[in-house]
């Protein structure tokens, strides 16, 4: 399994054709307390930047954006009642939906956690 | 993933924010500095719900010292209490010593230009006590300057710092520390020493909870905050948690649930304008307001609940059973103690029964919510025995 990340701070993880999207723990540390996550439906076709879940602190709504195309084929339902998980395990169970992707292609312009770790550091 | 943009953002980006006296010992605690109102200041220390709880169970401190603090000054009560009722429709004239009022600063409509809290301490007669909101201060202290008569003047407190404490354990803080004020009333004020600090309080505050606001000066307030935070029932809170707290007491916030828009009629605030006023008169928009007291008033501020876990936010549309608009949503957010999303804003007044079925249009779909009564979370404001 590869992991990649976004400069929106998106982390996928990358198994055959099949991605886990989240978001990083720098991100949910910015958010501070989550209150309320939106997954997507299974079969929604999903395009590289497009919105795919929302994810809610106290303060502010913030949406999380898919890094590539494709359909989603599972997503995290009990994060809807335990929104709190992604502050938690961000980079584990705070996972939102899988995506099948359709253009793995896109994956190439991605960070690696390196690149990521320098990105934020940048910050 | 968007940034998270603050619901409070700056309006005064243009220039360096301002500091309060307590900067410094926000940073040294790990908070969030945010700029807010022209200052920076915390947001969060340890997270906005482990605050929002610890105020609610024990006793909040919060650095308010951005708060504009102010004092009318002139020969003798009556004297300053008309000069300042030309301004505000609360009843100044029959203020007690040792007294403090929640009032707006009116336009010619109306319409709110700043709420405030007003204070008589016992003692210095012909002295009335101001706090206003820190967006607002400058504009209210030119507002109030240009329309005193020659022998009142305003004197503007840059010197002083504003704390607040707020929670249940909050007047056993103060009495623990030498501070006299547990058989104060709710909106009582008065001088105290804290373990030798000399201060001026209040026992009101902005969370719904018992607790007071402490005017100190500026040279003194680190040394303040040091010793109320050494007591373990005592921690610090951020500007995120007061949002939600006030929000759950529902308490306004200005430029959000009252502006130059709003009346206080229409806002809820009816019971800050006294009798003597309503029958008199006076202060800026009487007419308006006056009017809106004895015919109704087109549109109301309610409570509303939404029925699933999805937060509504400032500016939310509110739309009826049938998907017509019918207001908008002014503040709301997800209530801890509530343990769900909660929100005010404003409807037309045919709708503004609690019970009233509504829809709350957040990313293009109508969320189902209900209209209630406020507060959210019932007030324990502390009422001392006659």
């Amino acid at each position: 399994m590869t992991k990649y990340y976004t400069e929106e701070h998106e982390w996928i993880a990358v198994a055959g054709n099949i991605a886990t999207l989240g978001i990083t723990d720098y991100a949910q540390a910015q958010l501070g307390d989550v209150v309320f996550v939106e997954v997507p439906v299974i079969g929604r076709k999903v395009k590289k930047g497009e919105e795919t879940a929302v994810v809610e602190s106290v303060k502010a709504a913030s949406e999380v954006y898919s890094p590539v195309t494709g359909t989603v084929v599972e997503a995290n339902g009990p994060l809807a009642d335990n929104p709190i998980t992604v502050n938690e395990d961000p980079e584990g169970a705070g996972w939102f939906c899988r995506i099948e992707m359709s253009d793995p292609a896109e994956l190439e312009v991605l960070m690696d956690e390196a690149a990521y770790k320098t990105f934020v550091e940048g910050l | 993933m968007t940034t998270p943009v603050h619901a409070d953002h700056d309006t005064h980006s243009a220039v360096a924010p301002l500091k309060t006296p307590l900067h410094d010992a926000h940073v040294a605690l790990g908070a969030r500095m945010v700029p807010f109102a022209g200052y920076l200041m915390p947001v969060q220390y340890e997270g906005i719900l482990a605050e929002h709880a610890h105020c609610r169970a024990a006793a909040g401190l919060f650095d308010v010292s951005h708060m504009g603090q102010a004092t009318l000054r002139g020969p003798d009560h009556q004297t300053v209490a008309r000069a300042l009722e030309s301004l505000i429709p609360a009843d100044i004239l029959g203020l007690e010593p040792g007294r403090q009022r929640y009032s707006q600063l009116l336009n010619e409509r109306g319409g709110i230009l700043d709420d405030l809290m007003v204070h008589r301490a016992l003692g210095a007669d012909g002295t009335l006590g101001l706090v206003v909101n820190a967006a607002c201060k400058v504009a209210d202290y030119a507002h109030i300057a240009a329309r005193l008569p020659e022998n009142v003047l305003l004197e503007i407190h840059e010197e002083r710092a504003l704390l607040a404490l707020q929670g249940p354990e909050a007047v056993n803080v103060l009495v623990s520390l030498g501070a006299d004020v547990a058989g104060w009333d709710f909106m009582a004020v008065g001088s105290a020493s804290i373990a030798g600090i000399p201060v001026f309080l209040s026992r009101s505050g902005y969370t719904g909870e018992d607790g007071f606001e402490i005017s100190v000066h500026a040279d003194t307030v680190v040394g303040l905050w040091e010793i109320l935070l050494r007591d373990p029932r005592v921690r610090p809170i951020g500007l995120g948690a007061r949002d939600s707290l006030r929000l759950e007491g529902g308490l306004c916030l200005y430029g959000h649930d009252i502006d130059e828009t709003t009346t206080p009629v229409e806002a809820g605030l009816l019971w800050s304008i006294q009798k003597r006023r309503r029958e008199e008169g006076g202060f800026p928009g009487a007419d308006i307001v006056l009017s809106q007291i004895a015919e109704g008033v087109a549109r109301k501020r309610v409570g509303i609940r939404p029925d699933g876990r999805a937060p509504a936010r400032d500016g939310a549309e509110i739309v009826d059973e049938n998907g017509v608009a019918i207001g908008v949503v002014t503040s709301g957010g997800f209530g801890p103690t509530v343990g769900g999303p909660v929100a005010m804003g404003y409807v037309a007044a045919v709708h503004a029964r609690p019970g009233t079925r509504v829809g709350l249009v957040v990313r293009g779909k109508a969320l189902p919510a209900e209209i209630v009564s406020l507060p959210f979370v019932p007030a324990r404001f502390y009422r001392a025995p006659k």
